[in-house]
This record gives structure tokens, sequence and C-alpha cells, in this order.
């Protein structure tokens, strides 16, 4: 037995350093070589300041932003505390929210009368869902476009031209970017703050 | 339900099955010790490490043939050395390097550090804590990620161990645990998590050692964006059916599962193992219709768990309804319950790998079960407590399917008055009763917990957990705050590690009961099992008969399933009648 738990402890030791020191220093080197952009987390920049991730979603409450999804992620969009609501189907507190959200949705796009979409008004799984569907982002469009005073038909093309179909055309669901697509109506018609 | 759902489900499963036969036959070569491709290469490491480990060695060279016991013993010594290093890197985080937010030892209090280094030894990856903000980069990798290798390649040894008990005549021994290891992490596990990894990282999942960063949003405030070396432990995370994720919300957190390809290839990762060992006992055994037989099981139950999870979180809620939500789905928009799922995966890719993820004991989620429907939460769980035989995970699929099988056989024969025989090797007492054991800990286990943890109550002050009943660590009431109970020790006891996440698991309490649960989980299941092999390898071939069984027949699949199924039921009707189900009834 005395020779097993040295084996034991001895193969640990090695194992440690194999794949718990040699291995993620590895793909480190070579992801840093090979996928520099994407394995330092997708950065977004301007001026050189960086204001976030293409990834990683973030807050927008003005009317001149797309909005994003509700986020349970710290006190909303913290990219150092993902989480999802975990609210139950029958919780009240999750009834409560929803018919606040449903609310509060028609109130900031009050020409829109048809059902909200899915994604719209209930909590992403990680807080930090960058993504909004095409649906959400096209009731939205009026209330940009208003408040950015420009046409209409205009940002619903820019709208469409970054909006991402099924890869392959097979594969997940259809999605706009909000964080990248806010920051390129702020590239294309900048307005005062 | 759409077309494209069912085809990108469809597309899936192709590919699991395609896999099978070729990484079948790599992994019965690579773990009976024969030449592979890779052999050349990697040869010289796996001598090297049995050379520093003190591995004995028969005379030709190979690694010495162990009897059970002392195989046994081996996984046990393993498993307890290296559960403790894990434990004394998280408490000693604050002085080892790779931290750069320089987390420390009051980030990881004792027993969550216990909790957690139970968990990844027994490849549960139960998280009770936030990793983003309570581990290192360095015991992320030198911890997590070790354990990620080392607890599936013990699962596959003792799946491989199990299987020469039946392949076997005549003999005492069932293979050496350290060659197993070894074998099973250099040929196998640490190949295809290279490719995984840098194939993650191609889609965005980072991979640095950065400190965390701070950006100045669009809108003005700042925000802070959390970092590490992620792609190299996702894709092992993944391949090793462990699940336990680098952030918070796990394969949901776009940084581990950042496209609709990344998520494909996590779920096929969990899956590619499991499936293909069906084959690998199929060539062990010299027959590889028994090994199809249980795909076919195995299929016909991923296949109804699918189709159920699909369809209630498709239908959505009431509530959502009341909302005004859009439930059908249209081109524009997933419609159905979209709540703690993401845009980019939508109703089809997240049902798919919540049925995926608790098949295999992997417990990775790209969506919050805890916000599913009630029935469709209840496939994740009941899965779990069929005993993660669909597929299952690295290993442990296999052994508990061939559980199921002994079980199956032995009640055939019951119902035509023979002798039971499997794979020709007489089913007997000894071999039914170590499988009743092992199922019957696993069920107690769960439903021992559930109940104590339903009322507990704690005195003011106490060290166990704030004052009052333990319930009120739940995020949810009523029918589905019961569900969160029974989910964390269902997960802890089948070594899931997934979660109805809303219940607040970190007191001395919760680490202890599910640390517990999780041990039982392992070890009481893994030493009858071991017992079985070392039996049936003793045991003489017996040629078929006219009266013997076929094992390989649709009539076998369906008895199969079906006591997968009838067990399961029987065990945990009542229970999941408290939760689930009458919960369904409320809505």
């Amino acid at each position: 037995m005395y020779k097993e738990l040295k084996s034991a402890v001895l193969i640990t030791i090695c194992f440690t350093v194999i794949t718990g020191i040699l291995y993620p220093l590895a793909i480190t080197g070579v992801a840093q070589l090979i996928f520099p952009r994407q394995a330092n987390g997708s950065i977004l920049r301007r001026n050189g300041k960086v204001v976030g991730s293409e990834l990683i979603g973030q807050n927008f409450a003005r009317p001149e932003y797309f909005h994003p999804r509700p986020s349970a992620a710290g006190s909303g969009y913290d990219g150092a505390a993902s989480s999802g609501s975990n609210l139950g189907p029958t919780n009240p507190a999750l009834a409560d929210r929803l018919s606040k959200g449903g609310a509060q949705f028609r109130s900031e796009n009050p020409t829109y009368t048809g059902a909200i979409p899915a994604d719209a008004i209930t909590a992403s799984a990680s807080g930090l869902d960058p993504e909004i569907s095409p649906a959400n982002a096209r009731v939205q469009t009026l209330r940009v476009a208003s408040a950015r005073k420009m046409n209409p038909d205009t940002l619903q093309a820019i709208v469409d031209a970054m909006a991402e179909g099924r890869t392959l055309g097979l594969l997940g669901e259809p999605r706009v970017n909000v964080v990248k697509l806010n920051m390129k109506l702020d590239e294309l018609v900048p307005f005062q703050r | 339900m759409t077309p494209n759902g069912w085809l990108q489900i469809a597309l899936f499963f192709v590919l699991i099955i395609a896999c099978a036969k070729p990484l079948g036959k790599f992994i019965a070569e690579v773990m009976e010790g024969r030449r592979t491709f890779l052999t050349g290469l990697l040869g010289p490491v796996e001598r090297l490490v049995y050379r520093l480990c003190g591995v004995t060695l028969d005379p030709e060279g190979k690694p010495e043939e162990q009897h059970w016991t002392r195989y046994a013993g081996a996984l046990l010594a393993f498993s307890a050395f290296s559960a403790l290093l894990l434990y004394a890197f998280q408490r000693l985080q604050g002085w080892l390097p790779f931290n750069p937010q320089g987390l420390n030892q009051n980030n990881v209090s004792p027993d969550l550090a216990f909790n957690t280094s139970v968990s990844f030894t027994t490849n549960t990856n139960w998280q009770s804590y936030v990793p983003e903000t309570t581990l290192s980069y360095f015991v992320q990798m030198a911890g997590m990620t070790v354990h990620n290798f080392l607890s599936a390649a013990a699962g596959l040894g003792i799946a491989m161990a199990l299987v020469r008990g039946f392949a076997r005549q005549s003999v005492q021994t069932i293979g050496n645990f350290w060659a197993d290891l070894t074998r099973a992490t250099l040929y196998i596990l640490l190949p295809i998590s290279v490719v995984a990894a840098l194939f993650f990282c191609s889609q965005g999942v980072i991979q640095n050692l950065n400190g965390y960063e701070t950006a100045t949003t669009l809108e003005g405030p700042r925000q802070t964006i959390a970092q590490g070396p992620v792609a190299s432990q996702e894709a092992i995370k993944m391949l090793g059916t462990n699940g336990g994720g680098f952030f918070n919300a796990n394969s949901a957190h776009p940084y581990e599962n950042p496209t609709p390809l990344s998520n494909l290839a996590q779920m096929f990762l969990i899956f590619l193992i499991p499936g293909a060992l069906t084959y690998t006992f199929g060539i062990m055994v010299r027959d590889t219709k028994q090994g199809w037989a249980l795909f076919g099981a195995m299929s016909v139950l991923w296949f109804a768990g699918v189709l159920t999870a699909y369809n209630f979180e498709q239908a959505g809620t009431p509530v959502l309804s009341k909302a005004g939500v859009e439930l059908s789905p249209t081109g524009e928009q997933s419609g159905g319950n979209m709540e703690g799922k993401e845009t980019r995966f939508g109703i089809a890719n997240t049902a798919l790998f919540a049925t995926v993820t608790t098949d295999a004991s992997c417990g990775a989620v790209n969506g919050m079960h805890d916000s599913f429907t009630p029935l469709g939460g209840l496939v994740p769980l009941f899965n779990i407590q069929l005993g993660e035989v669909v597929f299952g995970g690295v290993g442990a699929g296999l052994y508990g399917m061939l559980m199921f099988a002994i079980l199956a056989v032995f009640i055939a024969g019951l119902m035509v008055g023979r002798t039971p025989e499997y794979l020709g090797k007489k089913i007997e007492k000894k071999e039914v009763k170590m499988a009743m054991i092992a199922m019957l800990v696993l069920a107690a286990a769960i439903l021992f917990f559930t109940a104590a943890g339903s009322v507990a109550e704690f005195a003011k002050n106490g060290y166990w957990n704030p004052q009052g009943p333990a319930t009120a660590n739940l995020n949810n009431p009523g029918a589905h705050g019961f569900a969160e109970i029974l989910y964390a020790y269902t997960s802890g006891t089948g070594n899931n590690g997934s979660a109805f996440a809303g219940i607040s698991a970190n007191t001395p309490w919760y680490n202890l009961t599910i640390g517990l649960a999780m041990l039982i989980g392992r070890f009481l299941m893994v030493l009858p099992l071991l017992a079985i092999a070392s039996s049936l390898a003793a045991k003489r071939q017996v040629p078929a008969s006219a009266g013997t069984f076929p094992t390989h027949g649709p009539l076998f699949v369906g008895l199969l399933v079906g006591v997968v199924v009838i067990v399961g039921a029987l065990t945990y009707f009542p229970a999941l009648s408290l939760g689930p189900l009458v919960e369904h009834l409320m809505l």
C-alpha cells in the first residue's frame, strides 16, 4: 500500500506539471500568436480607449441606443459577476419583473403594438448576452431613429447589414450585436449628449 | 419547435454516430497498450511517467496487472492525495503565482475549499462559488484543469476495468490503474483538448493571463471584464464531462461559449468519448453488436429527453404570455421561454444542451436550468436520477449502463427462470448484490440529504448556516424551491455538477452535505463495480446456447431502457411529484 501511496503523490505532481502548467501555457502561447484578438477578449477600442468587448454586453438606457436584454449580472452587465436571474417559472418575483419589463418596453417603444419578442424582457443566462433578436431590434428602430433624428429606413438598413444569420444557414439563431451596433451608430450618426 | 431546430439536433447526433467507431477503436488500442499513431510521439512520455512515479513493470516492461483491491487502493490513494493538493492550492492561492486579481485564502473558506476539492476530484464540478471572484488563474490551471483531466481519466480506467472483467476469463486481475490513468490522459484527453482549445480560441474564447480589463462603456459607466486562461480549461471541461465553468455563468458566458459553432463543438465533446466507449466495449468483448445495443438504448433515452425539453421550453409559460411575450418562433426571434437563455442559442440549442449535459455527467450549462419550465427542467433532473447512463460521463456512463445491463439480464432471467448470463458470463448472487448496493446507495444519498435539507433548522450564531430553516437559502418559493434542494443533492450524488442555481449553497451546511453526497456517489458506486469486475474476470466464459437470451437485439434494448426508466421512476416519483410535477399543475 505504501508503494501505491508514493505513486499517487508522484503521478499527481507529474500530471499537475503536464496538464496544469505546460498544457495551458502552451495553449496561451499559441493562441496569443495565432488568435491574439480573440484570446485577449475581442476588446473594442475607440480612439485607443477600451470601450468594452464585442462579446460582453453592456448597459444602454438612452433612447439613442438600442437596448440590450435585462441582465442579472451584478447590478446589470457586471463583467466580473456573470449570472442569470435563476427565477423559477412560478416565482411571483418573475411574474412581477416580466409585467414591469413589458410595460417599460411598451412605453419606450410606444408605436409598437404587436407581441413582445421573446428575448426583449427576459434576462439572459449569463447576464452578459451582447445580442438581441432581429425582431427586437426592428421594434426599437423607430425610437432610435427619432432620437437620432434620422430616417428609420436608413437605420433599419444599417441594422440589417449588421445582423448575423444562422451560422452556415443552420446553426444557432439570427441575432444583432447591440454593442457593435451602437458603436457603429455613434460613428455614423453621432448625437449631442 | 421548428424544422431548423430539429435539423440542428439531427446534425449533432450524426456527428456522434460518425465518431463512435473510429474513436472507439482508437480508445481500445490505447487502453490495451497497443501501438497507435501517437505512440512514437507520446510513448517516451508514457514510459517517463511510469519511471518517475515508481509504477511497477512486469518483465516485458509493461505495467503490472492488479487485483481489484489493489486497483481500487490505487484509485483511492490517488483521489485522496490529489484532493488534498487541490485543497492546499485554494487555501494558499495568495502566495502562489498567476494571480493578477490578488485573490487569497479569504476568498475561499475551509468548507468551500473542501467542497470544491471533492467536487473536482469526483468529476462532479459542482460549484458553490463565483469563480471569477474566488479563484486565481494558478488554481484554475494547476488545480481545476488538472482534475478535469485526471478525474475523467480515472473514470475511463474504471470502465475499462469492468469491461476487462467481461472480456477475460479465469484471471484475478483487471488492469493497472496507473497505466489506465496515464494512457487515457496522454493519448486520448490531451491531444483532443489541444485541438479543441485552439478551435475555441478561434471562435472568441479567451486565453490569457492578463488582469481584468476595465472599459469605459459607450454610455459612460465603467465595466470590469474578467479575463483568464479559459480555452484550455473549456476544452477538457467538455471532453472530460466535467462541466465546471471558468466563470459563474458557465457555457452561457460569451467568453466560454461565444458562437453557435463553439456551442455545437461543446455538446459534441460531451458525448464524443462516451459514445465511442460503447464501440470500445464491443471490441473488447469481441462482439461489436453488444456495443451498438448499448448505443441504441442510450439513443432512445437521449431522444426522449430532447423531445420533452424542447417541447416544453418552446411552449413557454402562462406568465410569459400574460406579459405579452411572443411564444411562437418567427423568422426573427425564437419565441418560447427565453428567461435564462442566450440569444445566440435560442430554444433548440439550450434544450439540447441541457439534455446532453445531464445525460452525461457533465453539468456544464448554456442556459439556466432553474428558469426552465417545470417539465423542461424535469428532464435534466430526471436524467441525472436515471444514473447518467445515457452516454453518460467519460467511463462513468459505460460502467453505469453495464450495471443496469446486469440488472436487466437478471430480471429477464427471473422471468424465464434461468440463471442469467451476460456476454458469456453467468450473472450470479455476488454480481447482482453488488449492482444493487451501488444503485441503492445513490438513491439513499439523494433522498436522505434532500429530506434533511428540507427540514433542517439552524440556531442563531451557529457555524453551519444562517439562523432559521435551511430552506431560507432558496431563491424560489414553494414546489420550485423544493426542486432546487432535490436538484442540488441529485447533482452532487450523480457527480453531475449542474444546478438549479438559485440555491445559495456556499454555507458550511450545504458545502459539507453536498460534498459527502459527491463522495458517496463516486466511490460507493465504483467500489462495488470493481468487485463485480474482479468476480467476472475470474469466471469462465460459457458458450452461448439456444437458451441464452441474446443481448444485442431490439428486445434487449427495449428491456434495458425499461429497466433504467422503471428503476428511476419508482425511486424518484414521490420526490419529483412534490417538485416539478406539482409545479407544472400550478402554472
